[in-house]
C-alpha cells in the first residue's frame, strides 16, 4: 500500500507498520523498556504488584508506549493445545497508527500528524494538552501525561525511521514476535503465519486490525492473535470515531447553505 | 523571525497537503528531528553485563557521554536483539541509581562517611598486610600450608576474564585461598557432573545449535525467562517442527512456549531421568552403535562392586562413621584412580571447617578424572559385570508407576517425553537437553547433571548437531569465573589447587592428578607455563618453577566454609566483588551475621546493596539481634566502573570469549576491578618491599608489571590477555595448547585459552558478520578449547568416521586429504584417522584410539558410570532433598548420605517424610528467575525501567492451596521455615497444580528470589529461609527444593519476628539433631 490511500500525496515511501505476532510472545517485555530507553518515557513510580499476573504496567498509557497483556485462561484439558489445563496467553499491544486515525482527525493544532511512513506521531512542540485526541481513539491508547497535560503515544521511532533504523522494541524483541516493515509485505507475511498456525492446530488464531475494510480503515500495527480480541482486552470491532464526520459537515454545510439561502432570499425579498 | 510562507495555512496548499494533516503541520522540531544515533561520535562494540547468553551490543557515546546502546545485529547468538534488562543497559550504567564516590564506615560508627580514593586503597592494603600477617599460616600439623586463613574474597562471575585472572593470581601470591564467586553456588555442580561424564565441564554445545534440534527438553531452567534472547534458538527449532518439552515444578514463561508442559515435584528429577533411562534400556531404544563404540557401557567392572540394588539405597565402600565413600570396589576390573581423583582420606583437623573433606571433582572441568591400568571390554554387552548391565539393574526399578508416585508426574506424561526423545533420538535425528540451576542447587546437583549425561550418551546425543546438553550459565562470566577461576579448589583452566597432604611437591602434584591417555596427561606442560607466567625468571627448574610459592588447601574452604569461619571469628577480611550474599546466598541472617564479625569488609559494587548496608539497616538490626553500635567491622564501598567503562572479555554460556572495547572512562572515584586489584598489589608490593620474610617471595617475585592506557592508570586488558594466552621463549603468543612445554620455555596464565591472541591478534574480539559465516560463526569471538563450538564433534561420525546421517553431519573423515573436516573445528586430532589404534604402552593423547571421541578422558569414553571423579556414587540414585514431606519410595536410604551440613545455630534443619513435626512445614518451595530482573537483584533492583515491571517481592499459590491457607490474590503471605520467616504478595494462579505424589496431595509454592530490603523494587529476601544443605562434590547449596509453612498476613516487625522462628521451631521439635539422621544412624555429618 502506498501512502496516497491514507488520504495525502505520495512521497513513494512505502507505508511501515508492525505485526505483532502474539504465538512469538515469550512476554519478556523487552519493548516495553526498549521503548523507553530509546524515547526517554518516564517509569511508573507506583512501585506495587497488580495482582494481574505478570502484568505490572496494566495498560497502554502517556507512559507506556508498548504493553505485554498477560493473560491466564483456563483450557479444557482436552483442548490439544492445552497445557495442564492452563493458557498464558502474552501480546505486546501498541498504537495501531489506523489508517483512518480520529486522534489526527480531531487534533486542533496540528500537533498530530501523519508522516511520510503513513504513521501517526504527536509533535510535543506543538501540543496544547486539550486531550480531544484521548477521547476520539477506538483503542485508548493516547492519554495525557499528569503533571504535563501532553498527549503521548507510540511514535513508532519516528526519528529512527528517519535514520533507516528499526523501531526500537523490534529492534529488541527476542523472538521476532514484533515485526516491523512495510505493510504490504508484513500483511503477504501474517496471511501465510495464520494459515500455517491453523494447520497446528491453533484453531481460534485470527489476524487483528488486519483488514483495510475494518471500521478504522486498517491498522498499520496489527496482530495475530491465539484468542478473541476480547480475551487480550481489545476492542472486537473498533470503528473510528470520526466516521460521521464527513457526513455531518455536509449536511452542517447543507444546513448553512440552506440559512445563508433563505437569509439572502430574505434581504432580496426586502429589497423589492 | 518566521517566514508568512511558513504559516500553516499557506503550507497546505503550496505543499500540495489540502488536509493539512500531514507534512504541512510538521513542526519545526520535527523538521530538524535527528535520531540520536546518527549524532553519536563513535559506536564501540561491547558485550550486555547480565545473563551468560553474551548478546552483542553498539555503545553510541557522543561527548564522551554514552547516549544510547542497543543491540549488534551482527552476533550470530543474538542477531541483534536484548532482553527487558539488556535494553535497560542504558539506565544500568549512565542511571541515577550507581554510587559515584567511595564510601567508608569506621568501627562501631553509624553512618557512612567520605574518603578520597587513594586514602581508601592505601587503608585496604594495610588491612591486608596486617591481617595476612596475624594469620600466616605456615603449616597445620606439621605439614605445609603457607597461607593465610584470615582473607576471604567474593564474587567475579560479573567480571572480566582479565580481572578474575589477576585476583586470583595476587590473592594466590598472598596466600589467600579462600577465593570464590558465584560459580559455586550457581554452577559448580555443572562443572564436577559433565567433566566427570564427558571430560570438560562446559556445555557441550552453543545456543544457536539449538535450531538443529529435533526435540528440546528443558527441565531445571526457565529458559525463556532467564535467558530471553537465547530462547530465540529454541523457537527456532519449534519452527522448524521440533516439539518442545518443559519439565518444572511451576508452570513459566518457558512452559507457555512448549508443546508439553510436564509438573514435577521439586527435587525429584533423577527419579524421573532415571526413569527414561529405563525406558531407553528396557524398550532396546539406545543408540547400540553409539554406545558401545563411545561410551564404557562395555567395561567389565569388579566383581566386588555392590549396587544400590544390593544395599537398599547405598554403593559399596561406605563408612558411615564418617560417611565417605572409598571409591576402590568402584574402579574397572583392572584400573585404579589417581590418588586424588576420589575421596581424599584426609588426617588433618580443620580449623573452623565443619563441612569435612571433599575431593575436587570441579578440576574436571577441563580433563575427566585419571584412570590407570588395563581393563577388559565386553562389546556383546551381556556380561553381567559390564557397565551396560550394572546401569541396567540400577534403574530397573525406576518404573513409569515409580516416577509417578516420586514425581507425581502421571504415567501417560511419562511415556509421551519418553516417546518423544526416543523417536527423536538416532541415526537421523537428535534431541538437546537444556538446563540451568534448577538441576544443580541440590544435595544431589552433580548427579542430576550425571543423569541427563547418561540418557544422552545412550541415545547417541553428545557431540551431534542438535544434541547435547545445553548448561545455561547465568552472569554475563560465570563460565570464564570457573575456566580462570577464582574459586579456591582450583587454579586456571581446571588445574587443581594444591592440597598440603597429597601435593607436596611439583612431581607429586602431577602424579596424583595426570592421567594415562588423552591430554590430561599434558597436565605438567600446563602446570609449569602457568608458574612461569605468574613467577617468571623466579621460576625455574631448580626450584620446582616456584610451586611451593602455591598456598594448600586442607579441605573444603568454600564460600559456605568461609562464612562458618567468619562466625567463629577465623576469617577476619572479606572482599565483595560484585556479588551480594546477604540477598544471593543461602541463609542470608547467618552471611550477614558472618560479616558483623569481620575486622574488615570491602564491597565494591554499583549500589549500595544488601551486603554494604546491613551494619546500618539489616534484618537483624531490625529485629534488634545487632546493634549498629556494637558492630566493629570497618566497611569500605568502593563504585565499581561498567562494562561500557574497561575493556575486556567475557565467557558466554556457549564457552565463547567475547571482547569489549572500553566506550568512555569512568567518572569520578568509579574503577574497573582491574585497576582495583593491580593498584591494590602495588601498594601491598610496595609495603612488603625489602622484606626478608619468606612469606613474601610470592608477592614480591610475582610479575607484575602491565603497561597502562587512558588517563587513569588503568591496567591494558589486551596485556593481561596476552598474559592469559601465553608466550614463547622468544616472547611470541603462542596459538594452540598443543605448544606448551614442561620445560619453563613457555609462559601460559590459562592452558585452555592458549589461541586465544594467537598471532597476537585479539581473537575475542573479532567480529566478522554471522550473515556472512556458516551456522558454527566460527570467526565471531573465539570458543575454549581451541575455537570448537560442538564439544566432542568427532562424535558425530560413526567409528569409521562417515556422517551418521546426512541430515545430521558435523565433522567427518576426509580420507583423501587424511584429515577430519566439517562446519566445526575437530574435536580430535586433526589428522588421526579412524582406523588408529593405539600401541601397547602409549601414553597421553596417543593412548586413544582413532574412534574415541572423549578425548579429554583417559580411556577415550564417555562415561554412563564414573568409576572415578565423584565422592557420592558412580551412578545417579535419588534421594529426596534435605527437607522434603515425603519418605525416599526408591530405597531406604531418605537423603544423599554424603551431603555436607552445617549444623550450627541458625541453620537448623526441619524433619522429613513421616517424621514427627515435619507437617509444621508443609509445603515444597522452590525458587527461580524472572525476566526483569537478575539474581539477588543489585543490576536491576534499582532500575527504575525494570522495577516497575516487577515491583514487589511476591510468591506464587495455586487456588487450592491459596483457599486451604486463606491467602487472598495481591494479599500478603508470611512464609516461615527454621531459619526465618519472610513476607510477600501473593499471586494466586491456574498456573500452580497440586500433585499427587505417594496418594497425597502435595502443594508447590514458587518464589523468585531477586528481593532484599534495598532499592527500587523490594522485598524480603527468599533465601531468610533457605538452609546451608549442600551437594558432597562441589558443595552447592540446595535451593531448588526446601519445606516451609505459609500463613495469610504481613511477619511481625522487630523481636516477634524472632519469636514466631522460634515458635515453629518448637512446634515441630526441632534441635540440633534434626535433619542430620539416615535410617543408618548419624551419618552425613561431621561436625
Amino acid at each position: 500500500m502506498s501512502v496516497t490511500q491514507l488520504g495525502m500525496p505520495s512521497v513513494g515511501v512505502p507505508r511501515k507498520g508492525f505485526f505483532t505476532d502474539t504465538s512469538l510472545c515469550i512476554g519478556c517485555k523487552a519493548c516495553e523498556v526498549a521503548c523507553k530507553e530509546w524515547n526517554d518515557v518516564p517509569a511508573d513510580t507506583d512501585l506495587q504488584i497488580t495482582g494481574e499476573s505478570f502484568d505490572n504496567t496494566s495498560a497502554l498509557g502517556a507512559n507506556t508506549w508498548r504493553h505485554v497483556a498477560f493473560i491466564e485462561k483456563q483450557v479444557p484439558a482436552t483442548d490439544p493445545s492445552a497445557h495442564d489445563g492452563v493458557k498464558w496467553l502474552m501480546s505486546s499491544d501498541v498504537c495501531k497508527h489506523c489508517t483512518h486515525a480520529a486522534c489526527l482527525d480531531v487534533c486542533p493544532t496540528g500537533a498530530l500528524f501523519r508522516t511520510e511512513h503513513g504513521t501517526v506521531v504527536v509533535q510535543q512542540d506543538i501540543c496544547n494538552g486539550c486531550g480531544y485526541c484521548v477521547s476520539a481513539c477506538p483503542y485508548g491508547v493516547i492519554d495525557q501525561r499528569k503533571g504535563d497535560g501532553r498527549a503521548f503515544k507510540c511514535t513508532m521511532c519516528y526519528d529512527r525511521l528517519e535514520a533507516g533504523e528499526e523501531p526500537a522494541c523490534a529492534k529488541a524483541c527476542p523472538t521476532k514476535s514484533i515485526q516491523f516493515g512495510e505493510l504490504d509485505e508484513l500483511r503477504e507475511r501474517a496471511d501465510a503465519r495464520l494459515v500455517e498456525l491453523k494447520e497446528r492446530g491453533e484453531e481460534n488464531a485470527q489476524l487483528y486490525g488486519r483488514d483495510p475494510d475494518n471500521g478504522v480503515g486498517g491498522d498499520g500495527a496489527f496482530f495475530l492473535l491465539l484468542d478473541e480480541p476480547e480475551t487480550y482486552g481489545l476492542p472486537p470491532d473498533p470503528i473510528v470515531t470520526t466516521r460521521d464526520l464527513p457526513a455531518m459537515w455536509k449536511r452542517a454545510a447543507g444546513a448553512a447553505a440552506g440559512l445563508l439561502a433563505g437569509a439572502a432570499l430574505a434581504f432580496w425579498g426586502a429589497k423589492k | 523571525m518566521a517566514s508568512p510562507l511558513q504559516w500553516p495555512v499557506l503550507r497546505q496548499f503550496l505543499e500540495h497537503d489540502p488536509s493539512g494533516r500531514h507534512h504541512a503541520a510538521k513542526s519545526r522540531a520535527t523538521e530538524n528531528l535527528k535520531a540520536r544515533i546518527e549524532t553519536a561520535d563513535r559506536v564501540v562494540p561491547s558485550v550486555c553485563p547480565f545473563c551468560a547468553v553474551g548478546c552483542a551490543q553498539r555503545v553510541y557515546v557522543k561527548d564522551e557521554q554514552v547516549i544510547q546502546i542497543e543491540g549488534n545485529p551482527d552476533s550470530p547468538i543474538s542477531r541483534g536483539r536484548l532482553c527487558p534488562k539488556g535494553s535497560a543497559s542504558l539506565q544500568l550504567t549512565t542511571g541515577a541509581s550507581r554510587e559515584k564516590y567511595v564510601l567508608y564506615r569506621k568501627p562501631h560508627g553509624t553512618d557512612w562517611e567520605r574518603l578520597d580514593l587513594e586514602t581508601a586503597m592505601d587503608m585496604v592494603a594495610q588491612r591486608v598486610v596486617e591481617t595476612r600477617r596475624d594469620t600466616w599460616e605456615w603449616d597445620v600439623d606439621g605439614i605445609r600450608t603457607r597461607r593465610t586463613m584470615g582473607i576471604a574474597s567474593l564474587g567475579g562471575a560479573t567480571l572480566d576474564n582479565e580481572e578474575n585472572y589477576l585476583i586470583k593470581k595476587l590473592f594466590t601470591a598472598l596466600g589467600i585461598v579462600q577465593v570464590e564467586n558465584q560459580a559455586r553456588v550457581c554452577h559448580s555442580s555443572t562443572v564436577s557432573g559433565l567433566g566427570t561424564s564427558f571430560g570438560r565441564g562446559g556445555s557441550t554445545t552453543y545456543l544457536q545449535d539449538l535450531q538443529n534440534a529435533d526435540c528440546i527438553i528443558i527441565q531445571g531452567s526457565n529458559f525463556a525467562e532467564a535467558h530471553p534472547v537465547g530462547f530465540q534458538w529454541v523457537m527456532e527449532a519449534k519452527e522448524r517442527g521440533a516439539k518442545i518439552i518443559h519439565v518444572d515444578p511451576r508452570f513459566s514463561r518457558t512452559s507457555a512456549m512448549a508443546d508439553t508442559f510436564v509438573p514435577i515435584r521439586a527435587g525429584t528429577d533423577i527419579a524421573f531421568l532415571g526413569g527414561l533411562i529405563n525406558w531407553v534400556i528396557t524398550h532396546d531404544a539406545y543408540f547400540r552403535e553409539y554406545v558401545v563404540n563411545y561410551t564404557n557401557a562395555a567395561t567389565i567392572l569388579r566383581d566386588d562392586f555392590q549396587d544400590t540394588e544390593d544395599l537398599d539405597g547405598l554403593f559399596s565402600g561406605y563408612d558411615a562413621e564418617n560417611s565417605t565413600y572409598s571409591t576402590e570396589t568402584w574402579q574397572y576390573e583392572g584400573g585404579y584412580a589417581a590418588a586424588s581423583s576420589g575421596e581424599r582420606d584426609s588426617h588433618l583437623q580443620e580449623q573452623g571447617s565443619a563441612l569435612g573433606e571433599s575431593s575436587h571433582p570441579q578440576s574436571h572441568g577441563s580433563g575427566g578424572p585419571g584412570v590407570h591400568g588395563e581393563w577388559r571390554r565386553d562389546e556383546t554387552l551381556q556380561d553381567p559385570r559390564c557397565v551396560f548391565q550394572v546401569l541396567k539393574r540400577h534403574y530397573s526399578r525406576y518404573t513409569p508407576e515409580m516416577v509417578e508416585q516420586v514425581c507425581g508426574v502421571p504415567q501417560a506424561l511419562f511415556q509421551e517425553v519418553a516417546e518423544a526423545i526416543t523417536a527423536n533420538s538416532g541415526r537421523e535425528r537428535t534431541t538437546a537437553f537444556a538446563y540451568a540451576v534448577g538441576w544443580t542447587q541440590h544435595t544431589t546437583g552433580t548427579q542430576y547433571i550425571r543423569t541427563a549425561s547418561v540418557l544422552q550418551l545412550l541415545l547417541g546425543n553428545i557431540g551431534r548437531p542438535g544434541g547435547g546438553i545445553m548448561a545455561l550459565r547465568g552472569h554475563a562470566s560465570i563460565q570464564g569465573s570457573s575456566d580462570i577461576p577464582t574459586l579456591y579448589d582450583l587454579l586456571p583452566g581446571y588445574l587443581p589447587t594444591p592440597h598440603a597432604e597429597q601435593h607436596l611437591d611439583l612431581d607429586g602434584y602431577i602424579e596424583a592428578d595426570s592421567a594415562k591417555g588423552g591430554f590430561w596427561a599434558n597436565m605438567r606442560a600446563y602446570t609449569v607455563s602457568l608458574l612461569k607466567a605468574w613467577w617468571g625468571d623466579a621460576a625455574t627448574a631448580e626450584n620446582d618453577f616456584c610451586f611451593d610459592y602455591l598456598p594448600r588447601i586442607t579441605g573444603s574452604h568454600s564460600t559456605y566454609d568461609t562464612v562458618n569461619a567468619q562466625l567463629e571469628g577465623l576469617c577476619k577480611g572479606y572482599f565483595l566483588m560484585g556479588e551480594n550474599p546477604a540477598v544471593g546466598s543461602a541463609n542470608t541472617r547467618l552471611q550477614r551475621l558472618g560479616m558483623s564479625k569481620l575486622d574488615w569488609l570491602v564491597v565494591r559494587d554499583f549500589s549500595l546493596i544488601e551486603s554494604a548496608t546491613w551494619w546500618k539497616d539489616g534484618p537483624e538490626i531490625a529485629t534488634g539481634e545487632l546493634r549498629t553500635e556494637d558492630i566493629a567491622t570497618e566497611v569500605f564501598f568502593f563504585p565499581a566502573a561498567a562494562h561500557t567503562e574497561k575493556a575486556g572479555s567475557f565467557t558466554n554460556t556457549n564457552r565463547l570469549v567475547q571482547w569489549r572495547d572500553q566506550a568512555i572512562e569512568p567518572e569520578a572515584d568509579r574503577r574497573s576491578d582491574l585497576w582495583f586489584i593491580w593498584h591494590l598489589g602495588r601498594r601491598i608490593r610496595k609495603l612488603l618491599e625489602g622484606s626478608a620474610d619468606d612469606a613474601d617471595r610470592p608477592v614480591l617475585d610475582l610479575t607484575w608489571d602491565y603497561p597502562t592506557v587512558g588517563t587513569q592508570d588503568e591496567p591494558d586488558a589486551d596485556a593481561v590477555f596476552a598474559e592469559i594466552n601465553g608466550k614463547a621463549a622468544d616472547g611470541s603468543p603462542l596459538s594452540a595448547y598443543t605448544q606448551l612445554k614442561d620445560d619453563g620455555s613457555t609462559s601460559c596464565g590459562c592452558w585452555i585459552y592458549c589461541g586465544c591472541r594467537a598471532d597476537g591478534v585479539n581473537q575475542a574480539a573479532r567480529r566478522k558478520p554471522h550473515t556472512e559465516q556458516t551456522v558454527s560463526s566460527r570467526e565471531w569471538g573465539w570458543a575454549w578449547p581451541a575455537n570448537r563450538r560442538e564439544l566432542y564433534n568427532r562424535a558425530s561420525a560413526d567409528p569409521e568416521g562417515r556422517p551418521w546421517s546426512e541430515r545430521k553431519k558435523l565433522i567427518w573423515w576426509d580420507e583423501e586429504a587424511g584429515e577430519w573436516t566439517g562446519d566445526d573445528v575437530p574435536d580430535f586430532e586433526p589428522t588421526k584417522p579412524p582406523s588408529y589404534r593405539p600401541p601397547k604402552d602409549a601414553k597421553g593423547p596417543d593412548a586413544l584410539s582413532g574412534t574415541d571421541p572423549f578425548i579429554m578422558q583417559s580411556d577415550g569414553k564417555g562415561w554412563l558410570y564414573a568409576p572415578a571423579g565423584l565422592v557420592d556414587g558412580p551412578m545417579p540414585t535419588h534421594y529426596e532433598p534435605q527437607e522434603s514431606p515425603f519418605e525416599n519410595a526408591l530405597y531406604g536410604q531418605q537423603r544423599n548420605p554424603l551431603r555436607k551440613l552445617l549444623p550450627r545455630e541458625g541453620n537448623r534443619y526441619h524433619p522429613s517424610g513421616n517424621q514427627p513435626g515435619a507437617d509444621v512445614y508443609p509445603y515444597v518451595l522452590t525458587t527461580y528467575r524472572l525476566t526483569e530482573h537478575f539474581t539477588a537483584g543489585a543490576m536491576t533492583r534499582w532500575l527504575p525501567y525494570l522495577a516497575e515491571l516487577q515491583p514487589e517481592s511476591f510468591c506464587e499459590v495455586s487456588p487450592a492451596l491459596a483457599a486451604e491457607r486463606g491467602l487472598t490474590n495481591r494479599g500478603w503471605a508470611t512464609l516461615v521455615s527454621a531459619r526465618g520467616a519472610i513476607e510477600a504478595r501473593v499471586l494466586v494462579t491456574d498456573r500452580m497444580k497440586p500433585l499427587r505424589v505417594q496418594g497425597r496431595t502435595v502443594h508447590q509454592i514458587g518464589m523468585p528470589y531477586h528481593w532484599g530490603p534495598n532499592g527500587l523494587s523490594r522485598g524480603d529476601a527468599m533465601n531468610e529461609l533457605s538452609s546451608i544443605s549442600m551437594d558432597p562434590n562441589v558443595h552447592i547449596q540446595e535451593v531448588k527444593a526446601l519445606t516451609v509453612d505459609i500463613r495469610p498476613g504481613r511477619r511481625p516487625r522487630g523481636g516477634d519476628l524472632l519469636g514466631l522462628v522460634a515458635d515453629y521451631r518448637r512446634r515441630a521439635g526441632i534441635d540440633e539433631h534434626t535433619g542430620l539422621d539416615e535410617h543408618t544412624g548419624m551419618e552425613g555429618v561431621r561436625a
